[in-house]
């Protein structure tokens, strides 16, 4: 007979039907048609760009209006990926960030293209590249990525409190 | 709304009690555990239930036993190991006191009955796991 | 020991399947029930909920779920991968060491993300008994099988816990299985899972439920009557069915008898039994007269289920019992795990 078996393979795969729920129904939609809608707390006023779950963290209350933010941003900071993993598309090195859009007080990760990883610093001013128009779908996987917009730098002052 | 599958490749170690019930299992013999009460697990008990202690007295039981009771499951899951309504029941095997869980292949829940015989029906590809037990059938065919 | 009271309860709608997300469901249930017990976010020193992330298929849902609470600044939490009832329990043990004082829980469930009878395989022994896939409904409609032929429970006990479930569901809004319906009329339906009929089986459900819990000092100011909590205990039998007597259930027996279920009568019950005989073997193996003791008024879990939310919804609803003033003691039951495998008891006093 041969030897004892030590490891058995046992693999779960469980279907489930995703809801995103009412309060990403906007944010969905802007993204549809190539508008970025994040939306404000009435309580705190920071407007938040993805409204996850429609609902401020920090108030524990359903986040309100729609407000139109970015399509540009601010570096507020960011990493250099220098390691391979299972699954990457993109080339290394390339520089993932935290982005803070015009307008939304709340950064979102997203990528950096066109440039030297070296030169990407922050307070650095960004623009998104969005894919074409006939592949849209309700995600943010429409913007491929960001890339420097030539703008003067933000002052620190500005993306402080983001940070 | 949209589909969502999470699959989680799972890989476990199933250490030296769960590990030699399966190697045997993949030799088409099924084997449990004695506990120090006398009782004999299958499957086995890797510790006394009663006292924690480790069982390590091994006992070879029969390929068949009695169905102490069972339930009807009209429309199997795709990972079920049997494709057609069949039964679900808890099998006392020949020289174990305790039952195991397995699938019996029955034309109808008519066919079933708790205290009934069944034996074990081995899948093709003998595989380190409980599912190389197919399932079980009534000993002396349907019914 | 510390005196300590259920002294708010609240339901979210339960709804059959909802297009919001968890944090969305939680929300407002969080704000309606601080508003039930008069007090402010900062009034609660410890937040603990129950849930499962299998169910709602979504890995680290909890975390998440903390942002439906407003976590700043921050909170102290906790989770349980279980039903809310055994969030209760942390939270009893946490105002119990001094570590708090008013506690909120929560349970909170999305039955409808998937199919929950296959997916609850994965609570089962996985090296054995997982990858045959048996779901759950198999599982309990063999304890069924098991405790009629034992003769611990008959066919028609089950259709007439199922029927005077319906009738109570009726005066309750929050179900979604409701009606009259005869026992012999139930009788003559058909098997889904022989030997379970569908109506022995619970309408599943989407759903939240939460409570506020405090000590002597602040629950008359948050509550008429709050609902003592005398005695509390849980227990757990083995995992494996094959060493189990599916007839009776030995742990919710051992859990009732250290919360002092028989010390006095009982007014009422209310038992988180999903499957209809799970209530006769219960009352049976807690010591409860079904004849003396009225049993979920509410309609129960058969009426409706949302997952991880059940459990902490029997309690909630046995203190909205005494919260009346219907009952002066109630007997609070959750259960987890296939057959009945572990129990949560608490006995709650109007006085
Ligand atoms: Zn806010």
């Amino acid at each position: 007979m041969a030897d004892d078996i030590l490891r058995i393979r046992t693999p779960i795969g469980i279907d489930y039907t995703w809801s995103s729920g009412p309060g990403s129904v906007g944010y969905m939609r802007g993204l549809e048609n190539g508008k970025l809608l994040g939306r404000r707390c009435p309580v705190c006023e920071l407007v938040y760009f993805p409204p996850r779950n429609g609902v401020c963290p920090r108030c524990g209350v359903l986040l309100a209006d729609e407000v139109e933010v970015g399509p540009r941003g601010t570096i507020t900071t960011f990493c250099v990926v220098n390691v391979p993993f299972l699954g990457q598309t993109i080339k290394i090195p390339y520089v993932a960030a935290t982005i803070l859009l015009d307008g939304a007080d709340i950064g979102m990760q997203h990528l950096i293209q066109e440039c030297e990883a070296a030169d990407v610093r922050m307070g650095m001013r960004v623009e998104p590249v969005w894919r074409d128009k006939s592949l849209w779908t309700p995600s943010l996987e429409n913007i491929m990525y960001y890339k420097p917009s030539d703008e003067p730098d933000a002052d620190f002052d500005v993306y402080a409190r983001h940070l | 709304m949209a589909p969502l599958r999470l699959f989680y490749p799972y890989d476990r170690t199933v250490g030296s009690t769960v590990g030699r019930f399966l190697t045997s299992l993949a030799n088409k013999k099924i084997e449990g555990t004695r506990g120090l009460d006398g009782i004999v697990h299958v499957p086995p008990a890797e510790f006394d239930p009663a006292t924690g202690a480790p069982l390590t007295e091994w006992v070879v039981v029969g390929n068949a036993g009695e169905v102490l009771t069972w339930s009807w499951q009209p429309e199997p899951f795709a990972d079920n190991t049997l494709q057609q309504p069949f039964a679900w029941a808890l099998i006392r095997l020949d020289g174990a006191d305790t039952p195991m869980l397995h699938a019996v292949r029955v034309g109808s829940e008519k066919d079933m009955a708790s205290g009934m015989r069944v034996r074990a029906v081995w899948a093709d590809e003998p595989t380190p796991s409980i599912t190389t037990i197919m399932c079980f059938e009534p000993e002396h065919g349907h019914g | 020991m510390r005196d300590v009271a259920i002294v708010a309860y609240i339901e979210g709608q339960n709804t059959a399947a909802t297009s919001q997300t968890p944090v969305e469901m939680i929300v407002p249930v969080i704000h309606e029930i601080l508003k039930r017990a008069n007090v402010e976010r900062s009034d609660i020193d410890f937040w603990c909920h129950g849930s499962c992330d299998y169910m709602t298929g979504q890995p680290f849902s909890f975390v998440s779920a903390v942002d439906a609470l407003g976590a700043w600044p921050p909170i102290m939490e906790s989770h349980v991968e279980m039903d809310g009832a055994w969030a209760l329990y942390e939270a009893w043990v946490k105002i119990q060491t001094g570590e708090a004082e008013t506690a909120l829980v929560f349970g909170n469930g999305k039955s409808s993300a998937g199919d929950m009878n296959r997916a609850l395989t994965l609570q089962l022994d996985p090296y054995v008994v997982a990858p045959l896939w048996p779901g759950f409904r198999a599982l309990e409609a063999m304890g069924a099988r098991a405790a009629i032929e034992a003769g611990t429970v008959t066919e028609r006990q089950m259709a007439e816990v199922v029927s005077r479930s319906l009738r109570d569901a009726s005066d309750n809004p929050n179900v979604l299985a409701y009606g009259y319906r005869d026992p012999d009329e139930l009788l003559d339906e058909p098997m889904t899972a022989n030997p379970l009929r569908a109506h022995d089986c619970p309408a599943m459900a989407d759903g939240v439920s939460a409570m506020i819990m405090t000590t002597a000092d602040r629950a008359l100011e948050m509550c008429d009557r709050p609902a003592w909590i005398r005695g509390i205990d849980h227990r757990i039998d083995f995992q494996n069915l094959g060493l189990r007597d599916l007839g009776r259930s030995n742990s919710a027996a051992l859990a009732a008898f250290h919360a002092g279920v028989t010390k006095d009568k009982v007014d009422v019950a209310e038992l988180h039994a999903t499957h209809s005989h799970h209530e006769v073997i219960l009352a049976q193996s807690m010591g409860i007269d079904r004849s003396t003791t009225r049993m979920m008024p509410s309609g129960g879990a058969l009426v409706a289920n949302p997952l991880m939310a059940a459990g902490l919804a029997r309690f909630g609803q046995a203190a909205r019992q005494i919260f009346k003033g219907n009952a002066d003691r109630a007997v609070a039951h959750a259960a987890q795990g296939a057959c009945l495998q572990q129990n949560i008891v608490a006995v709650l006093e109007g006085n």
